[in-house]
């Protein structure tokens, strides 16, 4: 699809169940930067539901995380022996808050911050150039978590960090990524969680002059997941590209808000969503935000969302938007689109010989091919495509 | 040789209003080799028919029997069918986004075989039918379909047609849409294929220019879910000539 400036392509957005809708994120004369941003919980009520940033949510099953109360349990972490130039240290509650990049953004993650017991910093000295990916497994028991993480990566410094989730819990984080000057960040959280998990995510990355960002989001486990990512562009020809792969089946409810502030002259932004659902109540909601500051000249951005429905009752939300308040920039954009995969679809492949299991595999392999090839990290990239087989192999069981 | 036996086919469908009854009685035989032309008024069911030898889903069979060299074809699934050796040129070819040309058809015909292809002979005999049927080596790498123009899709199926090589192929209206040049290079294909795998051709059109270049052995007028008459090619010049009123007002 070439969907050029300023459009949203709705074209394929003919189903009922299958949901696409242009509508403004933001009410006309609020600015998405105007938000609060705070540790202090008593500056966000606990969620009904209708407010603009929770009214797409599953605030039902979010409810405990929205409780100002201490929790007991963890996330059991494992790490490789780190290599040099990289540290991992303990944090207070009140430094962590200093060296966060910004202060939450909602509820959630201000009381994942207050209750988390203090934060973990994975720190990057200036000027490491780290050839293996750093990966870090946090696991959960089942029980209630709480966490707050400092990703921070020094000046002129080159890492990749994944991040995958795995078990089960009832776990909100908060998590500053701070990459400095000309330094090149690829971080990569992977969702791989049981499906009676419940997870709320925000995660704040700002750049630095010159710093590179490649952001990767995999959500296929989970009952509820909502993350929320904000990039605070605020170094002069800072870049980032944020990646998304969703995969919702029955019973899944995955939330992806994005927020791209372009905040300084010069820099660019990428986001590209895709989200494939299957099965009578999977839902998924994207939410793109993006405001190009009157400071931001020369500001070059585009932000896309895909979706592909594989059966009938199963909803994505898709709701891009662009503020812009300077006319001098060099090309904005965003387009939006979700398809069914229907049963014309489905009979012309079949007809060729092509088993229904093959046939589904073909066109969802093809809508995600492109976007797994982004995550560059190779032992992700493979392991991935491996992964969404095995979703659908699940699908096929729900058939029968 | 293979033969493709209808009898009897009545078949329906379920609209708002209730069940509507399409095919009212058909019977036709095609062996390998040959070519049946079936013309008929829009509406008559031609497309029903094509589509439920295929097994759309969307049809319902009430009664009557389609067999392929003695196997029953309607108890098989759709891919089953078509891995028997049934292959439907669509009138609308549909578009699969995300699905490259190239991938589909090797998986296609790598279904239709039950084992992958030989890379090497493969890659050439895609190549060389497709420069046969002037289709740019670029729609390797397109989308199913997506945003082809009508005579490319019809193009397309006949590609597929020469690739997978079935025993029975339907043609619904391959020839609708087309300029004269690409008439000319689609009929070359279907009687290229024709000759290399002596298919057998069922041949739905409304026009007689094609058969101009595909010579039908049988022409079967079908007129209201079923074939009012039956002939050699010369049926269809009379009806080039009088249109389908004679059949009309007797209906
Ligand atoms: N889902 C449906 N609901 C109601 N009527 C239907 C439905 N599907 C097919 N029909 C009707 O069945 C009849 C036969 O349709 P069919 O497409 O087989 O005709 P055709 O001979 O191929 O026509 P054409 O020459 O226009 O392609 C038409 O009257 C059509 O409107
Ligand atoms: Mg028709």
């Amino acid at each position: 699809m070439t969907t050029t400036d300023l459009t949203t392509d709705h074209s394929r957005a003919t189903a009922d169940e299958a949901h696409s809708h242009g509508l403004a994120s933001t009410p006309p004369n609020s600015s998405r930067a105007d938000r609060d941003k705070s540790f202090d919980l008593d500056v966000f009520p606990v969620p009904s539901g209708r407010e603009e940033q929770w009214r797409f949510s599953a605030v039902r099953d979010l409810a405990p995380l929205f409780v100002d109360q201490p929790v007991e349990g963890s996330l059991a972490w494992s790490i490789d022996a780190l290599p040099a130039g990289v540290r991992l240290t303990e944090v207070s509650v009140a430094d962590a808050r200093e060296r966060s990049v910004s202060a939450p953004g909602d509820r959630a993650s201000a009381i994942a911050a207050a209750h988390s017991g203090g934060a973990r910093a994975l720190t990057v000295a200036p000027g490491s150039v780290i050839e293996k990916p750093i990966t870090i497994t946090m696991h959960g028991d089942g029980s209630e978590a709480r966490g707050h993480l400092l990703v921070e990566i020094g000046a002129n410094a080159e890492v990749s960090v994944v991040i995958e989730r795995t078990g089960s819990a009832t776990y909100s984080e908060f998590i500053s990524v701070d990459v400095g000057q000309n330094a090149g960040l690829n971080l990569v959280l992977l969702q791989t969680w049981e499906d009676d998990a419940v997870h709320s995510g925000e995660v704040h990355a700002k750049l630095s002059r010159d710093a590179r960002l490649r952001g990767s989001v995999v959500t296929l486990g989970g009952k509820v997941v909502r993350l929320n990512t904000t990039a605070s562009l605020s170094g002069v020809g800072s870049s980032v590209d944020l990646f998304g792969l969703y995969f919702a089946d029955s019973g899944q409810h995955q939330e992806h808000q994005l927020f791209v502030d372009h905040m300084v002259p010069n820099c660019r932004s990428r986001v590209t969503y895709k989200g494939a659902l299957a099965g009578a109540s999977a839902r998924t909601v994207w939410i793109g935000d993006v405001l190009i500051r009157k400071e931001a000249e020369g500001t070059d951005t585009y932000e896309l969302n895909r979706n592909l429905v594989l059966t009938d009752g199963a909803r994505a939300d898709s709701v891009p938007n662009l503020e812009i308040e300077t006319g001098l920039i060099d090309g904005a954009g965003h387009a939006s689109a979700t398809g069914r995969f229907d049963e014309e679809q489905m009979f012309y492949l079949r007809s060729r010989g092509i088993s229904e299991s093959e046939a589904r595999k073909l066109v969802v392999r093809g809508f995600f091919a492109d976007l797994i090839q982004e995550i560059g990290v190779p032992e992700v990239e493979k392991g991935l495509m491996n992964a969404i087989e095995l979703e659908l192999d699940m699908v096929e069981a729900d058939d029968e | 040789m293979s033969t493709l036996v209808i009898t009897d086919l009545h078949v329906s469908v379920e609209t708002p209003e209730g069940t509507k009854e399409i095919l009212r009685g058909v019977d036709l035989t095609i062996d390998s080799g040959h070519v049946h032309a079936i013309m008929g008024p829009n509406g008559s069911g031609k497309s029903t028919l094509a589509y439920s030898i295929a097994g759309h889903p969307k049809y319902t069979i009430t009664s009557g029997t389609v067999t392929l060299d003695g196997e029953d074809v309607l108890e098989m699934s759709v891919d089953e069918r078509a891995k028997a050796g049934i292959f439907l040129a669509m009138q609308y070819p549909v578009e699969v986004p995300g699905v490259s040309v190239s991938n589909f058809l090797r998986t296609a015909k790598t279904a239709i075989d039950g084992e992958a292809p030989k890379l090497r002979t493969w890659v050439k005999d895609v190549k060389s039918s497709m420069a046969d049927l002037r289709m740019d080596s670029s729609f390797a790498e397109r989308n199913v379909n997506e945003g082809f123009s009508g005579g490319e899709k019809k193009r397309h199926e006949i590609l597929q047609m020469e690739l997978l090589q079935p025993k029975i192929a339907i043609l619904d209206e391959t020839d609708s849409g087309l300029d004269v040049d690409a008439l000319r290079i689609v009929s070359e294909g279907v009687n290229r294929v024709k000759d290399k795998t002596n298919v057998g051709v069922l041949l739905i059109t409304h026009y007689t220019r094609i058969l101009n270049y595909i010579t039908p052995d049988f022409v079967h007028v079908f007129v209201d879910g079923r074939v009012a008459e039956q002939g050699g090619p010369e049926l269809a010049e009379r009806l080039e000539a009088e249109g389908y009123d004679r059949y009309l007002t007797k209906a």
